[in-house]
């Protein structure tokens, strides 16, 4: 469960987050939409702990710790994952001797054994068979040279082989076509249940299709404005975000 | 992908002290007086027993020596070094003449042993060890031991300290020694004819693949004591040989001087893979000590379709002047220079190659992946010349240079110059910073800043790593993590 209370920051002088609350329950599938600029993607990068953003006010709490202290290795052994919008790219790097470095991070993180290179390897190409990822891209460098969608898949398959707590997404379907989207919103649901939950963000009610959230947020001007269930979605794509606009500004 | 984890481990079993092999030994010496002049050179060739034409050879270095002026041409900067301020000789009590284990002092191979360097002949055999590989252990002045020198010997393959090859095979050294580097070829290589103390000696003979991998391990230890070795390696007709040297030295405050003189001769179809991992204390943060890292290495590709590699990976020492080269004498024989040379704190290196071609179809290739945190400079400095007569020559040059943090400084400075219009040369250069996003996404997915880091560099110098022999390749990916200690964060 993420608990984020009051929050206010600030990047390079200039108010971003204004007093936002939101709160996401275990198992819980949360949608944020809202225009853009709204402060969407700040959200995520606070949360996940990013240099550069000044917490002026407020608490985010992960499982009932506060996580503002903490480094962004140490959230994401916590369980705190980002589907990137932009994923990096690290020339030289298998893709697998990053997943590795990644996952045994974390495991010894939380104090526990390093996986037997059998086993990470089973659950590898288990879940990269599922994201249609091949074996050829587990070799290539991280991202390089990958296309769009493969990045998002690849992201997807971090998160099925981590298997966080709390993940955000943060536009995961921008740059898919339709069967990637499909293939990758499959990833997600796999991974509902067992009390994980989501943030998504989104522009797109094409996106919820896939993953029917629970609940969804509506964000403007760094707040959480409007909250509702996937009624809302579907209306925002009918109506825009005028009135929350004209609301804010008022 | 094991050798990255095991990067990774490293980084995350490293403490505040980041330079492992700072320690020093205490153990009984023998040093000559204190500065420079004849008499000195006279001390040292008369305690290695060394015949006339030698101890004549040094005389006339220092000689030379005397009218030279040090080089100012790199891009370093250190207060002058006093010459007549530091001993030329020193060596541990009772290390004189041939020896076996047996008789090494134990103080002595435990140094070894906490530098990790196995010198026991029966642990490698009874397979404690992965791989064989026969060592020259080199203490300040002298060489303590060399190991497999017997079962070598079997193969024809002569593999000695210096100044024992020059006792048991003078025709040999007498032959090469100088051939390479003349006597006279710089400041610092001059210096080190006049006073070289020890240093390995290979000979391969014709037609011989050398058994095992053989390597030199060089340990400074004396306070204000400089080292000056000469390695000589000759590789016969169709011969091959892989070499590989590592150095270390204590923490010391003040600065160390290291001149040494490496000279490979390659006949026809002959083959060295020379490596090394130079690990000299690089001096502390704010650039306190370290060694001076003076040294001159050359290989000549004296025989038709022969070829000399030479891989490097530079971590130590506060100043770095090193510019391993090939001349390409030979008809179609090759040059290799691959290089990773990394600077933290206040280092400085000015490093690089040259690939002089003579001879018709020679070819060459030069990697060089240069990084620099902290407050270091990094320069990579290479000549690639081909001259009137050398039809076809080929180099295909990559020089990648990677910036960790905003106060450190990489630069590029190649010379390039063909005198035949049928030459080929490439020449690519990249400059790139790791950056924050990148390090946020290793760190999202559960990597500290400095395992993030390690990951990142061990991607960029990734192609250069490859050239090493495997088990070295694990050593130098520990050095990397530990020498870019401190540089994030
Ligand atoms: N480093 C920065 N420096 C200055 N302004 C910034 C910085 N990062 C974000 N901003 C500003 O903060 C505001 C919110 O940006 P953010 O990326 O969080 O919006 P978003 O809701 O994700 O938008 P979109 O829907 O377009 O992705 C924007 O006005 C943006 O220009
Ligand atoms: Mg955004």
């Amino acid at each position: 469960m993420i608990e984020i209370e009051n929050l206010h920051v600030a990047v390079a002088g200039k108010k971003i987050l204004d007093g936002l609350t939101l709160k996401v329950e275990d198992g819980q599938v949360a949608a944020i939409m809202g225009p853009n600029g709204s402060g969407k993607s700040t959200l995520s990068y606070v949360v996940a702990g990013r240099a550069d953003y000044e917490v002026l006010d407020g608490s985010i709490r992960l499982d009932g710790v506060d996580i503002l202290e903490k480094s962004p290795a140490e959230r994401a052994a916590m369980g705190l994952f980002l589907v990137f919008q932009y994923p990096l790219e690290i020339p030289g790097v298998a893709t697998m001797t990053f997943l590795k470095a990644a996952l045994n991070a974390q495991r010894k993180a939380r104090g526990e054994a390093e996986l037997p290179t059998i086993e990470f390897m089973k659950q590898v190409r288990a879940a990269a068979a599922k994201l249609n990822i091949s074996q050829d891209m587990l070799k290539r460098p991280v991202n390089v040279g990958f296309s769009g969608g493969e990045k998002k898949r690849m992201e997807i398959l971090q998160m099925a082989l981590l298997e966080p707590r709390f993940s955000i997404l943060d536009e995961m379907d921008s740059g898919l076509d339709i069967d990637a989207l499909k293939t990758c919103a499959e990833g997600v649901n796999a991974l509902r249940g067992d009390g994980r939950s989501f943030l998504v963000i989104t522009h797109y009610q094409r996106l919820l299709n896939f993953i029917p959230p629970d609940v969804v947020h509506v964000m403007s001007r760094g707040k959480i404005v409007k909250s509702g269930g996937p009624e809302l979605a579907l209306a925002l794509e009918a109506s825009g975000y005028a009135e929350y606009a004209e609301g804010a500004a008022a | 992908m094991a050798a990255v984890q095991q990067t990774v481990d490293t980084v995350k079993t490293l403490d505040v002290d980041a330079y492992k092999y700072g320690f020093t030994t205490e153990i009984e010496s023998e040093k000559a007086p204190k500065g420079l002049n004849e008499e000195i050179v006279r001390f040292i060739s008369a305690r290695k027993k060394e015949p006339e034409w030698l101890t004549q050879w040094r005389l006339d270095a220092f000689k030379r020596w005397r009218t030279m002026e040090e080089p100012r041409w790199a891009r370093v900067d250190y207060p002058k070094i006093d010459y007549q301020d530091l001993y030329y000789y020193s060596a541990p009590k009772g290390t004189e003449g041939p020896r076996t284990l047996a008789d090494v002092d134990p103080e002595l191979l435990r140094t070894y042993e906490k530098l990790g360097i196995p010198l026991s002949e029966q642990e490698i055999l009874a397979g404690v060890q992965e791989r064989r590989v026969a060592v020259d252990a080199v203490f300040d002045s002298v060489s303590v031991v060399t190991t497999f020198k017997e079962e070598l010997g079997k193969a024809g393959v002569i593999f000695c300290p210096i100044s024992e090859a020059v006792q048991s095979h003078p025709e040999l050294v007498r032959k090469y020694l100088g051939s390479v580097v003349p006597v006279t070829d710089n400041y610092f290589a001059t210096l080190n004819s006049a006073v070289f103390s020890d240093g390995s000696f290979v000979y391969v003979p014709p037609g011989v693949r050398c058994p095992m991998e053989l390597s030199t391990y060089f340990r400074i230890n004396e306070q204000n004591t400089g080292q000056f070795e000469r390695t000589l390696i000759i590789a016969d007709a169709g011969s091959y040989v892989s070499y590989l040297e590592g150095c270390t030295a204590p923490k010391r405050d003040e600065n160390q001087l290291h001149a040494a003189v490496v000279e490979l001769v390659a006949l026809d179809d002959a083959e060295i893979k020379y490596s090394t991992v130079q690990n000299w204390y690089p001096g502390d943060s704010e650039g306190r000590g370290g060694i001076y890292n003076f040294v001159t290495k050359r290989g000549d590709c004296r025989g038709a379709r022969s070829k000399i590699s030479w891989t490097q990976v530079e971590t130590g020492s506060a100043i770095t002047w090193k510019y391993p080269s090939c001349i390409l004498r030979g008809e179609s024989s090759r040059g290799e220079f691959y290089s990773i040379a990394i600077s933290n704190g206040r280092q400085q290196v000015d490093s690089g190659t040259k690939m002089l071609h003579l001879g018709k179809n020679t070819s060459s290739r030069i990697i060089s992946k240069g990084i620099s945190a902290g407050r270091s400079q990094n320069t990579y400095r290479g000549q690639v010349f081909a001259h009137r007569k050398a039809e076809n020559a080929r180099n295909f040059t990559n020089c990648d240079s990677l910036l960790i943090g905003d106060q450190c400084g990489a630069h590029t400075v190649p010379y390039i110059e063909a005198k035949n219009s049928s030459a080929l040369f490439e020449h690519e250069a990249t400059t790139s910073k790791i950056s924050d996003d990148q390090l946020f996404y290793c760190m999202q997915r559960g990597l500290e800043p400095e395992e993030a880091t390690a990951l990142i560099v061990n991607g960029f110098v990734r192609d250069v790593l490859q050239q090493l022999p495997m088990e070295f390749a694990v050593e130098a990916q520990k050095l990397i993590a530990i020498s870019l200690e401190g540089s994030v964060g």
